[in-house]
């Protein structure tokens, strides 16, 4: 238990370093910081956040962000001055628009495609299973339980 | 089942191997410029040469012209210098300079020692330019058309590839308009 806390201790004061030395005047601001840094991503290094990344790119945008933030804009603002500059790239979760919809609604519509075809095969075979059955006559269902019932006396 | 839908696995497995085919050529490190169709973002900065002369976004109308990000601690902007000077005097574009987060001292040192090739260098010490036009490593290139609007954005060096497939073609394409 000793060990975890001081590994996770470890991990907390590296992302502390990962700020800096940025200084906040409120905690809000402090945590709007975070929240933003989390969310755009580094254009550099494509697989990072700005809040990970070593890049001086991303820090660049982070110092960008806090004197935005300082100065009072909302995480709107700062989302949309980014994406003015660096296109929806920097953002995980771009806007809902002309460019976008696809991405959004790709895997929705993709399952339900998959959802239709699989209704419709099952539909089918069922309906070509009732097709092929063929009514046995009276005589050819006594052979069968004649057949059955010797089968289960051996 | 219609035996013609049986060829259907085979054209769906051709339509997504053109897409990994097409896939092999576009670099995703590559963005492309969210200011493509913008005009050039307004700025007052120093020229690189001289520290007493204001350059402004006007400086860069009425030419069909690139717009070079470059700085003296990017390795790949001094392998693509040699080819900034044989455009802006075998091909006759005129080069303007983005010296990017760069030191006043080394860049002016650099242009004395390689040469220079820019009709003028912007000298954007705090990277203000750069972060509004969207740049995100150097070597940058814009092409910025006669009304100053900012019509492609090539990352990474100029070489006679690049030159030959991409700029040239633009640079003549964006002339010819009115």
């Amino acid at each position: 238990m000793k060990k975890l806390m001081i590994i996770l201790l470890a991990f907390m004061s590296a992302k502390a370093f990962s700020i800096g030395t940025l200084e906040f005047e409120t905690d809000a601001q402090r945590l709007q910081f975070q929240v933003l840094t989390e969310e755009l991503r580094c254009p550099k290094c494509q697989n990072q956040n700005i809040a990970d990344s070593n890049a001086p790119i991303a820090k660049d945008l982070r110092n960008e962000v806090h004197r935005m933030i300082l100065e009072g804009n909302n995480e709107e603002q700062v989302v949309n001055f980014m994406v003015e500059r660096y296109g929806n790239f920097v953002v995980y979760r771009p806007k809902f628009d002309t460019s976008t919809y696809l991405l959004w609604l790709g895997p929705a519509l993709i399952s339900v495609l998959g959802l239709i075809i699989v209704v419709m095969t099952a539909r089918k075979k069922r309906a070509s299973n009732s097709e092929n059955e063929i009514e046995l006559s009276k005589d050819e269902k006594n052979q069968l339980n004649n057949i059955l019932s010797e089968d289960e006396k051996k | 089942m219609k035996r013609s839908l049986l060829f259907l696995p085979l054209l769906l497995v051709a339509a997504f191997l053109l897409v990994l085919l097409w896939s092999l050529d576009n670099d995703p490190t590559k963005l492309e410029s969210a200011r493509i169709d913008d005009p050039v973002p307004a700025f007052s900065l120093p020229s690189l040469q001289d520290p007493t002369k204001l350059l402004s976004q006007e400086d860069i109308k009425g030419k069909v012209s690139l717009l070079n990000v470059w700085a003296t601690w990017c390795p790949s902007c001094r392998v693509e210098h040699p080819y900034l000077l044989k455009i802006a005097r075998e091909y006759g574009v005129p080069v303007i300079g983005l010296n990017y987060k760069d030191d006043r001292q080394a860049a002016k040192q650099w242009l004395v020692k390689l040469d220079n090739p820019y009709l003028f260098n912007i000298f954007d010490e705090k990277g203000r330019l750069g972060l509004d036009l969207g740049v995100y490593g150097a070597p940058e290139t814009y092409i910025v058309d006669r009304q100053g609007i900012v019509r492609y954005r090539h990352v990474g060096v100029i070489d006679d590839r690049v030159w030959k497939t991409i700029i040239e073609p633009r640079v003549k394409q964006y002339s010819n308009e009115g």
